[in-house]
């Protein structure tokens, strides 16, 4: 099992890793979800072994790799625009790894042959790399990485550079083989949705901090903080001010007052902490599960309407969106019944 | 052929109508060049080919000379082979420094290595002797620590200079051309192998090298075919006892008047050059589909371990020490008098001193020539001029033309490349064998010399001209005209700036190459109008402390000349042209 401690690392005298804390156990595949620029990749590359942190440790089952030189490390690694070698053919590639270890030529053969069916690219073995398609190529990136039989495997944004449809098929054959070799993965993304269909679990990363950590619907419903909410796009972001705690827990907003629900409290408040009355809080307002009913909820002049394949998306004028599933006309007063389930309250 | 015979695609008749006077107006930019081609070039290449084949000559061809000829060819390989591993063992490291460090002084650095490429051979000449000569600052140096009589040095007239200046001249191509494969390939690729399970030793041996295998292929080649035409180097710093294929030609057509001979080997030499050059485009090409462009700068980093810091500092010294002290030991040597002459047995004592520049402005009646060695500045400077309004008259038109390429231009532009591929000397034994009769009586005229020079210099001309001038936008001149510019404003304002800079930057190339170029012109050069570097050479096999210092002041003159030329074309080089 991989262990990060406390690693901290800058670039260019700039802070990039601010103490940064995992663990990935067998089996488990691990989404790192950030912003470009928020370190994510130089974090992968520590774990590789191809960059040295300034402070922290990487141990595996226990034992410190800081003496462990990459390529005895076991770490495969499958890179953004895949870097495959231009002067191989794909069973060239596929099988650089066996050969490294020293293996039998019928051994490599057997691996390469089971390692190209498993990625659907029986019979490719000696097409050109540089003939292959974007999806192709990302394939034989993967085989390559997996024929070494790694104990980890790291992925750093493999699918970045594929058209929506192959992107949403890849993820589904990676889910499907990740879960057939029981290898723990680590999978670097900016694609919240690539996150949410890979991961056993999501590490939100902002700052050069883990923000928040939880399954994929934990930290959509919940994402913790205003900056997680935005990022994420989870719903509308609201401001406002504690009326009564802590039950019923109220809060007072521009567009109403919201009760939260009992057992409500900030994850990342960690151990929780009770509101007080005059508090200044950010509620997080979901955009779904909103019906359109009487008074008590939000109401608002409807001023866009866009059609999205499962609904509509309403934005009112007073700035806030919601996902209904019939389409208002613009310019109509609604009103909408939130309920209490679709309100989270932010650090 | 039967892809394209098909007649799925009618051709429009009007086109066929006027052909004749389309055909004319591609003609007419190839006109000049091509004259001058077939009367200097083909012409006299047909008439060594004679030389060497007819049944006459051949019966005179004894087994002693065809003992030298193969005796010089073995030797041509023989130190064309040794030179370019050299030169691979420096410049290969020296590629990795330039493509994957980052340091202070670099791009000097780099500018430093490239300068020798360009310098005549004169200069390189008398720039090692400065330096490691008998009167060299090694020795003096040497002499005056040990308190030694004679000079413990002496590597001058040895296959080790031989070796040390081609090394010198030609690092340069395999810094370029391996560094700049190195700095485009792909750093991820390395990681990948090393996530892959391998150790850096085996990174280098299964990636690494074959990644780069057509360029360090490409670059050993294009250095083994300077190495194998060298000639200046060979001869001025070799002395007598080596021959290549290009001194036995010069010594048999110039010292022992047996033109049947130096027509073979010119045979031979033309023979091994284009069979070279066919490899290298063959390598070229195939290179240009591999290789898969990166930004260069993402492989860059700072030496940070102690080893690395090692390799950078050693690599650093190493390049300083070659690349420069040869260039600064010159213009040093240049100015400094030696009062013991070689042989005296008296302490080395020096002097700052002018005289050397002043020698240069009196004609003394020892003096090897019948003018003060001053008149041979001029005749260069003159013979240079005149190459620079010839090949830019003849090879205008011609980069024009081949700006917008129809059929023809690119049926001939191969044609305009060929005098690249004979070696100055050779072209030089043409000028010497052809124009000795009537109608073209001209071996008496020093006009040969800037023939012989714009022959030479034209491939280059057009060469930097046409990418210039091809990489106008016709969207540009478009933009400007529906601006409201007539199409002279259109010229004035598009074309002009960069068909100036562009033909400013050919003039400088021919003027300098003419005013370097040494083969051809010590066979056709008349004795009384001496080029620079003839006159250099001269005065470098007199013995003398007055024509030593005298050679080191001309060299200096042209040194400085050349190396403003030479800055001047980078400063003037458009981004983007090509390497070699």
């Amino acid at each position: 099992m991989l262990e990060l401690t406390d690693i901290h690392k800058s670039y260019e005298g700039k802070p990039l890793l601010n103490g940064i804390s995992i663990a990935v156990s067998a089996g488990e595949t691990v989404c790192l979800l950030g912003p470009s620029g928020s370190g994510k990749s130089t974090l992968l590359r520590i774990i590789a072994g191809l960059e040295i942190p300034d402070q922290g440790r990487v141990c595996w089952d226990g034992d410190d790799l800081a003496s462990v030189p990459v390529h005895r490390r076991g770490f495969g690694l499958v890179f953004q625009d895949y870097a495959l070698f231009p002067h191989m053919d794909v069973t060239g590639n596929v099988s650089f790894g066996l050969k490294m270890q020293n293996l039998a030529g019928a051994e490599i053969d057997l691996r390469v042959g089971e390692i190209l069916a498993t990625v659907n690219l029986s019979g490719f073995g000696s097409r050109q790399v540089t003939d292959l398609s974007g999806g192709e190529q990302q394939r034989v990136a993967l085989a390559r990485a997996l024929a070494p039989r790694p104990r980890l495997l790291m992925f750093d944004e493999p699918l970045g550079a594929l058209d929506r449809n192959l992107r949403e098929q890849l993820m589904g054959e990676l889910r499907r083989i990740l879960h057939a070799s029981g290898v723990p993965a680590i999978y670097v993304t900016h694609d919240q949705e690539e996150a949410f269909t890979l991961a056993g679990r999501v590490l939100l990363l902002h700052d050069g901090l883990i923000v928040r950590s939880g399954s994929p619907e934990q930290v959509w419903s919940d994402p913790g903080s205003v900056w997680a909410a935005q990022f994420l796009d989870a719903g509308n972001v609201v401001s406002g001010t504690v009326i009564s705690a802590p039950s019923p827990c109220r809060v007072e907003t521009a567009f109403g007052i919201f009760e939260l629900e009992e057992e409500d409290v900030p994850v990342s408040g960690q151990g929780g902490h009770q509101h007080s009355p005059g508090e200044k809080v950010n509620l997080l307002i979901g955009r779904r599960n909103v019906q359109r009913g009487g008074e008590g909820g939000i109401s608002g002049v409807v001023t866009d309407v866009v059609f999205r394949q499962d609904g509509f998306k309403v934005t009112l004028a007073n700035g806030l969106d919601f996902y209904l599933p019939d389409a208002p006309r613009v310019s109509e007063k609604i009103n909408l019944v939130i309920p209490k389930t679709v309100i989270k309250c932010l650090s | 052929m039967t892809r394209f015979s098909g007649n799925a695609y009618p051709i429009k008749p009007s086109k066929a109508g006027s052909s004749w006077s389309s055909w004319l107006r591609q003609l007419l930019p190839w006109l000049g060049a091509s004259v001058f081609l077939g009367l200097f070039f083909f012409y006299p290449l047909s008439r060594i080919l004679w030389l060497g084949l007819n049944p006459s000559s051949i019966k005179s061809l004894d087994l002693s000379s065809l003992q030298l000829a193969l005796h010089s060819l073995g030797f041509t390989f023989y130190q064309a082979a040794l030179s370019t591993l050299l030169t691979l063992v420096i410049g290969l490291p020296a590629a990795v420094l330039f493509a994957r460090y980052d340091f202070r002084g670099k791009s000097l650095l780099r500018v430093l290595t490239a300068i020798p490429f360009m310098l005549p051979t004169v200069v390189v000449a008398a720039g090692f002797n400065a330096l490691l000569g008998p009167r060299g600052w090694i020795n003096l140096g040497l002499m005056d620590l040990f308190h030694l009589h004679s000079a413990p040095i002496s590597i001058v007239g040895t296959l080790g200079i031989i070796l040390l200046a081609h090394v010198f001249y030609n690092t340069t191509i395999v810094i370029r051309l391996v560094g700049n494969a190195l700095s485009h390939l792909d750093p991820r690729l390395e990681q990948a192998a090393r996530t892959l399970g391998s150790d850096p030793p085996r990174v280098l041996t299964h990636l690494t090298l074959p990644l780069l295998r057509p360029s360090i292929l490409a670059a050993s080649i294009l250095v083994f075919i300077f190495d194998f035409t060298s000639f200046g180097v060979i001869l001025l710093l070799g002395g007598p006892g080596f021959s290549t294929l290009e001194v036995e030609i010069y010594k048999q057509a110039v010292q022992v008047f047996n033109l049947p001979l130096a027509g073979l080997l010119s045979l031979i030499q033309l023979l091994c050059t284009l069979a070279f050059s066919i490899l290298y485009s063959h390598i070229v090409r195939r290179n240009v589909a591999t290789s898969a462009p990166r930004p260069a700068a993402s492989n860059l980093h700072k030496a940070r371990t102690v080893r690395q810091k090692l390799f950078l500092a050693g690599m650093i010294i190493l390049t300083l020490g070659l690349f420069l002290l040869p260039l600064i030991s010159l213009p040093l040597a240049s100015v400094t008098r030696l009062q013991a002459d070689r042989g005296v047995r008296a302490p080395v004592q020096y002097g700052l001193t002018s005289d050397y520049y002043t020698e240069l402005f009196i004609n003394r009646s020892d003096s090897i020539f019948y003018v003060p060695p001053f008149a041979a500045i001029g005749n260069s400077l003159g013979y240079a001029a005149l190459t620079v309004i010839l090949s830019l008259a003849l090879g205008f038109p011609v980069a024009s033309a081949l700006a917008h390429p129809g059929r023809l231009g690119r049926a001939l532009d191969p044609l305009l490349l060929l005098p690249l591929g004979a070696s100055a000397v050779t072209l030089g034994l043409g000028f010497v064998v052809t124009f000795n009769r009537p109608p073209l009586a001209l071996v008496t005229s020093p006009l040969l010399v800037p023939l012989a020079h714009t022959l030479i210099a034209l491939p280059f001309v057009i060469r930097s001209l046409q990418p210039a001038l091809a990489s106008i936008p016709d969207r540009l001149r478009q933009a400007a005209s529906s601006l409201g510019a007539s199409s002279r404003h259109v010229w004035f304002a598009v074309d002009w700036p960069i068909v100036a800079r562009a033909t400013l930057s050919a003039a400088v190339f021919a003027f300098t190459i003419s005013l370097g170029e040494f083969g051809a012109s010590s066979l056709v050069v008349r004795p009384e109008y001496p080029t620079l570097p003839i006159a250099i050479a001269r005065f470098l096999s007199q013995p003398g402390g007055l024509n030593y210092g005298q050679a080191m002041a001309m060299a200096t003159v042209l040194m400085v000349v050349c190396g403003i030329g030479i800055l001047l074309i980078e400063r003037l080089r458009l981004p983007g042209a090509g390497e070699f």
